[in-house]
């Protein structure tokens, strides 16, 4: 058994930087490397995708980044590579990495763990006939009210079937819709032989996830502690936790990069998307995050313990996107003087105008950035401002309508205040709506299965 | 004293749906209790009174010096259906920075506190 597990986070989601997992193959030894590609409407994003091209609905950055990282699996470092890069055809981005590798040395090395069975979109009738709800979480309203515009439905799967692929040999595991957590909670499982009711370990393996799910969020990207202190973030190393057979881990990063990691930093990242504190619920365990001990263990070096952890329940979170109308959104810049003034008056005329047109919608939501955009009333107005930008948006089920919409900001260029530019984008796309629809399942519905696939 | 948030304390923020989680953190250890006693879940309620729709929850993490507050209703109706550029409440940590509690002199003296447009 290995005394210590070195897993490194090399994407915090679909869109982060491109650099990092090659980095974290060669900055330094690392046992396993866990990509986090998928984010709450991620999925619906690739069903889209899937239904253009049945080909497609899995994060193709993974085939790229996975170029990079591809000789560290297969030569004598034997890396091993996590990833919910699947989506929603965790077996079409298995197909694709094989066919990307076959170029590779020592190609026939290459084993991939596809993990499927969160998908539920084809399930769902039959599902809700059995007399699952999957009532929306924070509403309570049954599925069934929008079951015709559910566009991806897919549950939160935990460790055991990437476990089960580590075990089965597998060096490269492919997943669809699985927690973010089980990505680092899994490793550890296969290579300290952790039983699955073994509730502070696991506990403690969920933390970990949770503090390097995020990328760089835990070496100090976007860290508001002292954040301009913290050097050469253009060469920010993502993280690496150093796990101990007792589920006690270090995090820390590649000597060399950029970034910080102390105390501050990973309490910060800690309290990220928390909700109670003392129930982190996973698959896997429930985990109290108010008896996470935390302290400085050197430079850029974090030790984390004392995780305590519950059994988890019987239900498993599914998350469900369906459509839900049609948005837009315009802007115009006004320059000093009377820039807020002028940026106002336009917003007037704009939705004077469509007023006159008929046109009706859900909303009309109105933005000053420079001025009102993010902090809104709290925030006080300086008197003179060199510019504001104007950003109007739009949302309804009359597409028509929102179509019409886009067709009124450009016109303010010489119909309305003065001083006003910023409008070479052209005009604004309608986007389509897709509306995020959490709930709970019976965990006894879904069986995930585990498949090797070679070149 | 007047104490603004700002001074005492780092937070980052994030989205669950249409709630907001604010995560408050003390920026020396000592300062934790202040904000135990004074960012009170009424307190945030009222801050933020004209930019959300539904309630505040708070949640007290004495081990790592914190506080973690869910804003219900504070999205627009969420991520995807929003219509705000903060549409991930990415930006909610300074809002709730924004705050100014009064502390009584004598505490904020005996605990270093540093005061507010002084």
């Amino acid at each position: 058994m290995k005394k210590l597990v070195r897993i490194a986070a090399g994407q915090g989601f679909w869109g982060d930087w491109l650099e990092a997992p090659r980095r974290q193959v060669e900055g330094g030894p690392i046992d396993y490397l866990m990509l986090d590609y998928l984010a709450e409407v991620t999925m619906s994003i690739l069903q889209k995708q899937k239904q253009r091209d049945p080909m497609a609905g899995y994060a193709r950055d993974f085939i790229t980044q996975m170029e990079g990282v591809l000789p560290a699996v297969l030569d004598d470092r034997h890396v091993r590579v996590v990833a919910n890069a699947g989506g929603v055809n965790p077996r079409g981005c298995a197909d694709a990495l094989l066919a990307m590798a076959r170029g590779a040395a020592h190609h026939e090395k290459l084993r991939v763990g596809v993990v499927t069975g969160d998908d539920l979109l084809p399930r769902i009738d039959e599902l809700i006939a059995a007399g699952h709800e999957m009532a929306h979480m924070e509403t309570g309203a049954p599925l069934s009210t929008v079951r015709d515009r559910v566009l991806s439905a897919n549950a939160y799967v935990g460790a055991p079937p990437i476990i089960e692929a580590l075990a089965r040999g597998a060096n490269v595991v492919v997943t669809g819709r699985c927690t973010d957590t089980a990505l680092i909670l899994a490793p550890l499982m296969h290579e300290f032989a952790w039983p699955s009711n073994d509730w502070n370990r696991l506990a403690s393996g969920i933390v970990a996830g949770h503090i390097v799910e995020c990328g760089a969020q835990s070496t100090g990207g976007n860290c508001a502690y002292d954040w301009s202190t913290i050097p050469d973030l253009e060469d920010i190393g993502f993280p690496i936790v150093e796990v101990a057979e007792d589920g006690s881990f270090v995090v820390t990063k590649h000597p060399g990069t950029g970034g910080r990691v102390d105390v501050h930093g990973v309490t910060e990242q800690l309290v990220y998307e928390m909700g109670d504190p003392k129930q982190y619920f996973t698959p896997d365990v429930i985990a109290d995050f108010t008896t996470i001990k935390i302290a400085a263990d050197g430079k850029d070096r974090v030790r984390v313990s004392n995780v305590h952890g519950t059994p988890p329940t019987d239900m498993l979170k599914v998350s469900i996107a369906y459509r839900d109308g049609y948005k837009a959104v315009g802007t115009l810049v006004y320059a000093w003087p009377d820039a807020l003034a002028k940026a106002k008056e336009a917003d007037r005329i704009i939705r004077a105008r469509l007023a006159k047109l008929g046109l009706e919608f859900d909303l009309i939501y109105t933005e000053f950035v420079g001025a009102t955009a993010t902090h809104g009333p709290l925030a006080t107005i300086p008197d003179e401002l060199p510019e504001v930008q104007l950003r109007i948006g739009v949302r309804g089920n009359d597409r028509k309508a929102i179509e019409r919409f886009t067709r009124e900001i450009a016109p303010l260029v010489l119909t309305g205040p003065p001083g006003v530019t910023g409008y070479a984008g052209g005009r604004p796309k309608v986007e389509e709506v897709v509306a995020y629809w959490p709930a709970l399942v019976d965990k006894s519905v879904i069986a995930p299965s585990v498949h090797i696939l070679t070149t | 004293m007047k104490i603004r948030l700002l001074d005492i304390a780092h937070a980052r923020s994030g989205d669950k749906g249409d709630t907001a989680n604010v995560g408050v953190i003390a920026l020396e250890d000592k300062w934790y209790p202040i904000l135990v006693r004074y960012v009170t879940r009424e307190r945030v309620a009222e801050h933020f009174a004209k930019v959300i729709k539904g309630s505040v929850e708070r949640f007290e993490l004495p081990n790592l010096f914190a506080l973690n507050f869910l804003l219900h209703g504070a999205l627009g109706g969420g991520g995807t259906v929003t219509l705000r550029t903060d549409a991930q409440a990415k930006v909610y940590s300074s809002a709730l920075l924004r705050l100014v509690i009064d502390v009584p002199d004598a505490d904020a003296r005996a605990l270093g506190l540093p005061e507010y447009g002084a």
